[in-house]
């Protein structure tokens, strides 16, 4: 059985059918070929493959399609390419082995986009849901103060 | 809460950009999962369920139409049935008798993953278990009439002897006694193994998630009885690794190159779930060390006496090196005159343990740094006086009979830590809160240590390491190594030491991919090793370059980057080599006695003092670090935020060792929490303010005085951490992890 959904993916219509309990993550990835989102534990725990779904954070293996019908889902490849996050995760210790970095770095942006000028605790609370086993979260920390001071979104 | 990040590194501003930065950041970085394939195969490995015993018979359900699937079994290698370690014990998969639950026995592959899914449920092995019971702990191992997994269950036992501990133990002195466990730890990189195998213009071609591509290339070789130009081994980007992809890439690359072979060279991916890399790949070894510490009354070491024992599971594996390595830093970095350290590795019925992180030293420094905490309380002396008052110094030798060189002055670490963290004040302050009959207790804890840089011992001279420069017309410099960038920052770390070399701006030097066809073996990519080992071969690289370009190119004496250029495209044009190699150099020096343990086990130390602020809730026995200060010596610092990331990130992991990192154990042997969801390693809530400072005496082998600092701050958190506890409860925790149920009982047996 599959059902049929329409919705966007960085902004470009995807239209197609799908098994119903397909996760979001591997439509993104498989069919739509964006592989900045990653699978780190494919339960919901580590947020490497977090996207936007209408603007908010959801971790996409947890996603069915179904459930993404009708709506808008931004992947890290979606971000404007002048994203203060970029150079900031760049250059301040926010990335090392780079795979949680995507979802970092959506996570991030959601926070930013409510919150343009977040203290530290709210960037705590804001990254709970994405692990990192490599930075100890400290450069992840510098980086986003760092694009907030830079006048993020 | 904090908002002084890295207040102890250099502002990243005036450090160059990481070389991996922007593809990382955008996410075009290509991992494993993210490569395909046209005609791609998937795979799966079916495993043995029992701790041991043999497999009787496999059975196919004749329903499945199994002329779709590529299977393969013991039959189908073509080599040796081993992986190729340090001994050829470990099958690649299991012929009839095995040692522990999910060992490999089939593989399957097939083009669609849901069609593999169904063919696995339609395959059944049957095993039959051993007679005698499996052994899971080292006690168990180590019993009369046990089952025998190698000969009495120890695949080690190693020696290393300084003065005579028998001799002072005859002389009066006070005696601290105790015994310390640390459980095993998994890497929990958070992206899972994977490796993809393909023939390709008839070489078998294997990339995938891994730290040694020479490890993997030497397996493949012996596994498959081809020649070494036969088989080519790259890697991908690799999503973490901490140890934990030094041994067992090996493994899924001999897999998916079976599945290959046999599906007649086409690609088949190989990539664990999350769940079974947990369950199948190795962990930190879990360890039991006994310590008896002598001290005069102003507290001076008369006698250290230590029996580390660690946990090596079913095969040997790493054992042999991570033992000694623990057994090398189990005394600590103290001036002794009688050092007693026996160390055993012993089999049990677990998957086996391997490589993480400190290999050996965080087990075995944890042991110490806690016994010297209960010695200080035996002597009524303040812990960091004790450790001042023995701390090795320039001129002292080391428990392995190392001669300590200055300009090292341990003391002025330990003094910054202290200042750093408020220490004497804290102290006073965590005294306070505690005579208030709060819900909670505050203790300070510290920890001094050192870590050795490099393989152990003689273990360079046999890797015999080898990296190069090659130099595009442009004047594009590329380093040719195996040495891999696993997230340490290892591609901008050696850019800088090379662009320091050669005097060129460091945008002129990147890094080839490790693709064993075009880049030497440099060793494998642990140990910190990289740093001083393989930068120093390329310094040495550099220079030849250098000289090969005035030679034969006619670079000027003093050049700048775009003198260089030129000549470097007149080398071009002569047509002369554009390569250049350079070989690892043994000092001449250096000695080795791997039968006594003495001698010069590591080049260079990073030293170091921790120290952690812990407060526990005496209602839930929780316990969190509030505060933590992590100073070193690490000889010199390449790249700052590089450098302070590695030192974040691995206190990060030492907390997680020490405070949440349980792994539990199934009645199969096999670890029974392997979700993310039920192991919990720190999250952002979790982590304290971490205060990193280096200090730079310049000392170490490396170029310009750097030592290596990658598995440093793996050692400190974990004992800093239980001595706040126990300075804060006034308890005697003597392992890790300390969970909330064991702070609460030993608060009860504190009678708190
Ligand atoms: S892969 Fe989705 S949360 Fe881990
Ligand atoms: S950078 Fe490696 S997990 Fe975050």
């Amino acid at each position: 059985m599959t059902v049929s959904c329409r919705f966007t993916v960085n902004g470009s219509p995807v239209y197609g059918h799908f098994a119903p309990m397909r996760r979001l993550l591997d439509v993104v990835r498989a069919e739509c070929g964006l592989t900045a989102t990653k699978e780190g534990c494919g339960e919901g725990e580590c947020g490497s493959c977090a996207v936007l779904l209408d603007g908010a954070l959801v971790n996409s293996c947890l996603v069915p399609i179904a459930e993404v019908d009708g709506r808008e889902v931004t992947t890290l490849e979606g971000l404007r390419t002048d994203d203060p996050l970029f150079a900031a995760f760049a250059a301040s210790g926010g990335t090392q082995c780079g795979i949680c970095t995507p979802g970092m770095i959506m996570a991030a942006r959601a926070l930013l986009n409510d919150c343009p000028h977040p203290d530290l605790s709210e960037i705590r609370r804001a990254l709970s849901g994405n692990l990192c086993r490599c930075t100890g979260y400290t450069g992840i920390y510098a980086a986003i103060r760092a694009a907030a001071g830079q006048g993020g979104e | 809460m904090h908002d002084d990040d890295r207040s102890g590194a250099v502002p990243f501003k005036e450090a160059p950009l990481r070389k991996d930065g922007t593809e990382k950041v955008r996410g075009t970085a290509r991992y494993i999962a993210d490569v395909r394939y046209p005609g791609m195969l998937y795979g799966a490995t079916l495993r043995t369920r029992l701790p041991g015993g043999t497999v009787v018979s496999i059975d196919f359900d004749e329903n499945i139409a199994w002329d779709e699937y590529v299977v393969v079994t013991a039959k189908d290698i073509p080599g040796v049935n081993a992986v190729k370690m340090i001994e050829q014990d470990q099958p690649v998969l299991v012929e009839a008798q095995y040692r522990h639950a999910g060992e490999p026995v089939m593989l399957v592959a097939h083009r669609d993953p849901q069609a593999l899914g169904t063919a696995l449920a339609a395959i059944r092995i049957e095993e039959r278990a051993c007679d005698e019971g499996p052994v899971f702990t080292i006690e168990e191992a180590l019993r009369p009439m046990t089952r025998q997994i190698v000969a009495g269950n120890v695949y080690r036992d190693y020696c290393m002897e300084k003065g005579s501990v028998a001799r002072a133990l005859g002389e009066p002195c006070h005696v601290f006694e105790g015994e310390y466990q640390t459980g095993a730890q998994e890497h929990l990189y958070i992206e899972p193994q994977g490796m993809i195998a393909r023939v390709e213009e008839g070489v078998l071609t294997v990339e995938g998630s891994l730290q040694c591509p020479y490890y993997v290339h030497a397996a493949l070789v012996s596994m498959t009885g081809l020649s070494a130009d036969q088989v080519r081994v790259l890697q991908c980007a690799t999503g973490g690794a901490f140890g934990g992809k030094e041994e067992y890439p090996s493994h899924i690359a001999c897999h998916a190159a079976l599945l290959s072979l046999k599906a007649g060279g086409r690609p088949v991916a190989l990539i664990y779930q999350r769940a079974e890399d947990m369950a199948v790949t190795p962990k930190r070894h879990p360890s039991r060390t006994r310590v008896r510490l002598g001290a005069d009354g102003n507290g001076r070491l008369r006698f250290i006496d230590i029996d580390f024992v660690i946990d090596g599971g079913a095969y040997l594996t790493l054992s042999p090196v991570v033992l000694s390595r623990g057994m090398i830093h189990a005394a600590g970095p103290y001036r002794c005159d009688h050092v007693r350290v026996r160390g055993r590795a012993v089999a049990t019925s677990h998957p086996p343990f391997g490589a993480f992180r400190g290999f050996g030293a965080p087990q075995s420094i944890f042991a110490l740094e806690t016994a010297m905490d209960g010695l200080a309380r035996t002597l009524g002396m303040p812990p960091e006086v004790l450790r001042a008052r023995n701390v090795l110094v320039p001129g002292d030798l080391s428990p392995a009979g190392q001669g300590i060189e200055g300009p090292l002055d341990m003391h002025r670490v330990m003094e910054e830590a202290l200042e750093a963290s408020q220490y004497h004040a804290k102290v006073a302050r965590c005294r306070q809160w505690n005579a208030q009959g709060q819900a909670s207790r505050r203790g300070m804890g510290i920890a001094t240590f050192y870590h050795g840089a490099g393989f152990t011992g003689n273990g360079e001279l046999a890797l015999r390491s080898r990296a190069g420069l090659r130099v595009s017309a442009g004047g594009l410099v590329e380093i040719l190594t195996s040495t891999t960038e696993m997230g340490q920052g290892m591609q901008t770390t050696l850019s800088e030491i090379v662009a320091e070399a050669l005097q060129i701006p460091y945008e002129g030097v990147c890094v080839a991919r490790p693709d064993t066809r075009d880049v030497p073996n440099s060793g494998p990519t642990v140990a910190s090793r990289t740093c001083m080992v393989v930068g120093r071969i390329l310094a040495q690289a550099a220079y030849k370059l250098i000289a090969r370009l005035r030679a034969g190119a006619a670079l000027p004496s003093a050049y700048d980057y775009d003198e260089f250029c030129a000549a470097c495209a007149r080398l071009h044009a002569s047509g002369d080599v554009a390569t250049v190699m350079a070989d690892y150099q043994h000092p001449v020096d250096s000695q080795w006695d791997e039968s006594t343990f003495q001698g010069s086990p590591y080049r260079s130390f990073a030293w170091a003092c921790y120290v952690a602020e812990v407060e526990v809730d005496t209602t839930t026995g929780e316990a969190r670090v509030l505060d933590f200060t992590a100073v070193q010596e690490v000889g010199r610092v390449v790249h700052p935020t590089v450098a302070a990331g590695q030192i974040e990130g691995g206190v990060v992991q030492g907390i997680g060792y020490a405070l949440f990192e349980e792994v539990h154990f199934g009645t199969d042997g096999q670890m029974a929490n392997n979700r993310v969801t039920n192991y919990i390693i720190p999250t952002s809530a979790d982590v304290p303010p971490i205060r990193v400072l280096f200090q730079e005496s310049r000392a170490g082998a490396g170029p310009g005085g750097a030592a290596g600092i990658g598995e440093l701050p793996m050692d400190g958190p974990a004992p800093a951490i239980i001595n706040a506890i126990n300075a804060a409860l006034g308890t005697e925790i003597r392992h890790v992890p300390a969970m909330p149920e064991h702070i609460l009982a030993a608060m009860d047996r504190g009678h708190l």
